[in-house]
């Protein structure tokens, strides 16, 4: 299985007034061709600022001290801003939060999505650019008549599969998304993940699916990384951490999702609030609001560090001496 | 009560606390205190001449603003002028006459019987610049810097005032243009197109016609023009905004009053907006009324733009630069004030926007 | 009497178009005749997508926007009969205040920003001029150890910005529930909030739905979160309740051709877990909706469990 993405050790912060904000700390994991990978957190952990380091589009005051991308075997940290352009959307391309608002209002659809092409295509004739739109069009499910209008004109759910339609327009070999489906109603969630799915399978795409809904992670991808803090505290397959997650963090997260299935159950809380982001220690994050700490983790002895349980399904050593 | 009153102290800590942080961020502001400091440079001068006064270290009669005068005294040499040049002592026929010389034929008719050679005491008016007066005299022998500073104070009357009442105005209409809606909120939007409609330096012309218009009556009329304008419609969208937030569908569902919703809730989320305008407003007045006294519009004794006013009809303005003094600090004074008063708005935006923080 | 609210024939409908002289005055209906009780103590999910009424009738029923017709009737404690909210006077005017509140979805906005939490808290009794104000402190100190916001006095001085938006939602449950309401509207009030936050939040109303007898009515899009809340649930769609049953006879016995299909698309947290497909085409369903008699009462299927009649019976499947 050829690998696509390589993460290793990336270690990001925020320069703020008040300090810096560790926001992404030693994150590494890979994806393979073809491979669904899901990154699972709650606000402020830290996915949303992976997904932007990915493309190098990073906020300003953003700084990655460590660690590397390697995506296609290409080193992406520290790249010049002109290869990186011929990397992005060629290579990854990414749907974002809130994508339904990421549409300039004055320019049609059609127009924007040519924009794309245009940069990474620039040979292309009038015609094969429409031809392509109009192909990329019937993968995600919209008429062709949408090329020629505005984005005011559009629905919700019309808006977020063109977004998807401008992510896929230069062929890439992998795509991020970002809460792709956050704003939108549940059975329009329901077609365009139906969408993703199928177009994932014809073109053999990697995907990176960021959310904060595990019930969604579940259907979506092959293997997973939860996040809690910046940090990586559980990762591997899929169907393996949703049957025997080992990291409080983890099972305490599907405990507190109700679902409609299943028998009614009292569902567990979580006390506490996230920690700050500012100068962290190596020290669990997590420990203040663990149901069941070790006396090691609340001492603060042991430090973050992903350790491989079974195989290929990677716990922070924290957890795993718990029990 | 124990309890309640040590309650009562948190909150006051607190509030201290919260007080305390706004006023460090004002202060990190360049802008903000840039202009901070020049309106308390300003108001010094306007509180520092009653206390020269007062405390009888200037004399009434020499100083006084308006009533006071003092002559500088002067000696000159009276000349005549050759016919050709150069000579030795003039290079051109414009060096002569120099400095402290004054020619036969123009001193003549008021001094009968003098020489070519004589000293003759003149008394200068306007006087420039000297160790007796920082600012020199005007036309009428009174001092610069104490007009200045008696400017400084109808500066700062007439800017608060106009702007307390313009704002206040404002705030109130818009608001209730908001809250109540309907045929309330269409006739005062109809009102405001009107009174944006109207120039208003014209309006203020006319209006002078019609009275004799003195600082505080200026403020008045500059107050209510500015109050039922523009900013009426600004206030009102504001006010829009936290009408439809859910804490004020809460007070509604529980059962508060209209009138009780609009103070309690509406009001305080306008005013840092509305303090906005007022210190924006301040500027504007400030530069009315040098402008309007300029054209000799206003019964005042004496201020900024009066200075300047009677300086260009006695004609000194044509001379150039020759008697700066006499426009220069006047000028100065009402850019200044105004744009520190403009400056501290600025700061204020960013204590009161957070969005529009670096960080 | 065992309800604590009727509502019967609700209708609210909006005009657009602006001004008098307006071509195209289009008539929507928000809320197009619906019926539904709530018995005292118990909890109805209104469930639906975004549009479908459930914000527009939360609003009516206390009181908010007017509506266009229709009965809303409330039980009145003192007298024991169920009193229609358009015939209330004064006094019983405040007194229906005093029982109906409302929390709201975001916790950013429900707060105001220029007031402390005491102040926020204090509001209600303020407004009804309940007890000295040393009694109304000492109730804003209670409830706030009710709510979980301890110890109370490092909270009552706070602004809103100061607390997390957990806290915040917890402020607002104190707000609504610090006059002992029987009935408290609830508007989405865990959406936007963190997922490992939402339970502490849910928990917490049931627990106080229970020691304080509250009804509640659940707004929420989301069936899992009505199916923790709710007794009851009633699905809306473009207006309509098309369908309305005990909760766990609603998820096993769906009949309604709108509520298979919203059920089908929600994604179940277990990998290993194959979704029953569900497709019907909401055009096509929402015109035969439109089209037929507006008076056709629900259909009682047994148990309680009534669904909207249309000529569907081929989508009833």
């Amino acid at each position: 299985m050829k690998t696509i993405l390589e993460v290793d050790n990336l270690n990001m912060h925020y320069e703020t007034l008040e300090g810096n904000v560790v926001a992404v700390k030693n994150v590494s994991f890979t994806v393979a061709k073809g491979e669904s990978f899901g990154l699972v957190g709650e606000s402020g952990c830290g996915k949303s600022s992976v997904a932007a380091a990915l493309l190098q589009l990073q906020a300003e005051n953003a700084v990655i001290t460590n660690g590397s991308i390697l995506v296609n075997d290409t080193e992406l940290v520290g790249m010049s801003e002109k290869s990186l352009r011929k990397i992005r959307w060629n290579t990854i391309s990414i749907v974002f939060q809130g994508a339904m608002n990421s549409w300039n209002p004055v320019i049609k659809i059609g127009e924007q999505i040519r924009e794309a092409i245009r940069e990474h295509f620039p040979e292309n004739s009038k015609s094969e650019n429409l031809n392509k739109i109009y192909e990329l069009f019937d993968i995600v499910g919209l008429q062709h008549t949408t090329i020629d209008r505005y984005p005011h004109e559009l629905s919700g759910g019309m808006k977020q599969r063109a977004m998807i339609a401008l992510a896929l327009s230069c062929n890439p070999d992998m795509v991020i998304a970002d809460e792709p489906t956050t704003a939108l109603d549940v059975v329009i969630q329901d077609q365009i993940l139906k969408e993703i799915k199928k177009i994932q399978k014809l073109l053999g795409l990697s995907l990176i699916y960021i959310s904060h809904d595990i019930a969604v992670i579940a259907e979506m991808t092959d293997n997973m990384a939860v996040m809690y803090a910046g940090h990586i505290i559980e990762k591997g397959p899929t169907k393996l951490l949703f049957n025997n997650p080992q990291h409080s963090y983890t099972k305490l997260l599907l405990e507190s999702t109700p679902s409609i299935v299943g028998s009614k159950i009292k569902l567990r809380a979580l006390e506490g609030e996230p920690p700050s982001l500012i100068n962290i220690t190596d020290k669990c994050a997590f420990s203040p609001r663990c149901p069941e700490p070790s006396k090691d983790c609340k001492d603060g002895i042991i430090s973050m560090k992903l350790i491989e349980k079974d195989q290929d399904h990677w716990v922070d050593q924290c957890c795993v001496n718990c029990g | 009560m124990n309890k309640i009153d040590s309650e009562k102290e948190i909150q006051k800590q607190h509030r201290r606390e919260i007080i305390n942080k706004n006023i460090s961020l004002f202060k990190s502001n360049k802008i903000g205190m840039t202009g901070l400091i020049i309106i308390i440079l300003f108001g010094f001068l306007a509180l520092l001449s009653p206390v020269l006064f007062l405390s009888g270290l200037w004399d009434q009669k020499t100083y006084h603003p308006v009533v006071g005068y003092d002559s500088i005294e002067s000696s000159i040499t009276v000349i005549e002028c050759p016919k050709t040049y150069p000579t030795a002592k003039y290079e051109s026929k414009e060096l002569c006459p120099a400095e402290n010389e004054r020619e036969l034929n123009i001193v003549k008719p008021f001094n009968p019987g003098v020489e070519v050679g004589d000293q003759l005491t003149v008394y200068l008016q306007p006087a420039p610049p000297s160790s007796k007066h920082i600012l020199g005299t005007d036309s009428l022998g009174r001092d610069v810097f104490s007009q200045i500073m008696k400017g400084s104070q109808v500066a700062f009357l007439l800017g608060l005032l106009s702007a307390i009442v313009g704002v206040s105005i404002s705030t109130f209409l818009g608001s209730i243009a908001a809250y109540w809606g309907g045929s309330v909120d269409a006739y005062l939007m109809r009102q405001s197109d009107l009174v944006l409609m109207l120039p208003s330096l014209p309006l203020l012309f006319i209006i002078s016609a019609f009275a004799e218009l003195q600082v505080w009556h200026l403020a008045l009329v500059l107050g209510i023009i500015g109050g039922l304008g523009g900013s009426v419609i600004t206030i009102k969208s504001q006010a829009l905004q936290v009408k439809v937030k859910p804490f004020v569908d809460a007070a509604r569902i529980t059962g508060g009053s209209r009138m009780k919703i609009l103070t309690s809730h509406i009001l305080p989320n306008v005013a840092p907006l509305a303090l906005l305008f007022m210190v924006f407003s301040v500027t504007g007045a400030i530069a009315s009324e040098s402008v309007l006294s300029f054209l000799g519009l206003i019964n005042i004794d004496m201020s900024w733009g009066l200075m300047i006013s009677v300086a260009q009809s006695d004609g000194y303005m044509n001379q150039g630069l020759e008697y700066w003094w006499l426009v220069i600090p006047a000028g100065l004074a009402v850019t200044l004030l105004a744009g520190g008063f403009y400056l501290v708005g600025r700061g204020l935006d960013d204590v009161f926007n957070p969005r529009l923080r670096k960080r | 009497m065992n309800n604590i609210i009727e509502v019967s024939n609700l209708v609210k409908t909006f005009e657009t178009g602006r001004g008098f002289l307006a071509k195209n005055k289009k008539i929507i209906q928000a809320v197009d005749d619906i019926s539904f009780t709530i018995p005292k103590g118990e909890s109805l999910g209104l469930v639906g997508q975004s549009g479908c009424g459930k914000t527009t009738t939360a609003r009516a029923l206390c009181l908010l926007d007017p509506k266009t017709s229709g009965s809303i009737k409330f039980y009145n404690n003192e007298t024991k009969i169920m009193d229609n909210l358009d015939e209330l006077k004064d006094e019983e005017l405040k007194s229906f205040r005093r029982n109906t509140q409302m929390i709201f979805q975001d916790p950013y906005e429900s707060l105001n920003p220029r007031w402390t939490i005491k102040d926020i808290i204090l509001e209600p009794l303020n407004i009804h001029n309940l007890g000295t104000l040393s009694d109304r402190l000492e109730a804003v100190v209670e409830i706030l150890k009710t709510v979980g916001l301890t110890p109370p006095e490092n909270y009552l001085p706070r602004y809103p910005h100061e607390l997390s938006g957990g806290q915040r939602q917890r402020v607002s449950i104190a707000r609504a529930l610090i006059m002992n309401p029987k009935f408290v509207i609830c508007d989405e009030p865990t959406s936007m909030l963190d997922v490992s936050i939402r339970i502490s939040i849910m928990d917490l109303m049931l627990d106080l739905a229970k020691e304080l007898n509250v009804s509640y009515l659940y707004i929420t899009h989301d069936l899992a979160v009505a199916r923790y809340m709710c007794n009851r649930i009633a699905v809306m769609f473009n207006g309509k309740i098309v369908e309305i049953a005990k909760t766990e006879e609603l998820l096993s016995n769906p009949t309604h051709p709108y509520t298979k299909r919203l059920i089908s698309s929600i994604p179940v947290p277990d990998p290993s877990y194959t979704r029953v497909e569900y497709e019907v085409d909401f055009t096509e369903l929402d015109q035969i909706i439109k089209s037929n008699n507006k008076n056709l009462p629900m259909v009682d299927i047994g148990d309680e469990h009534f669904v909207a009649t249309h000529d569907v019976k081929d989508l009833l499947i």
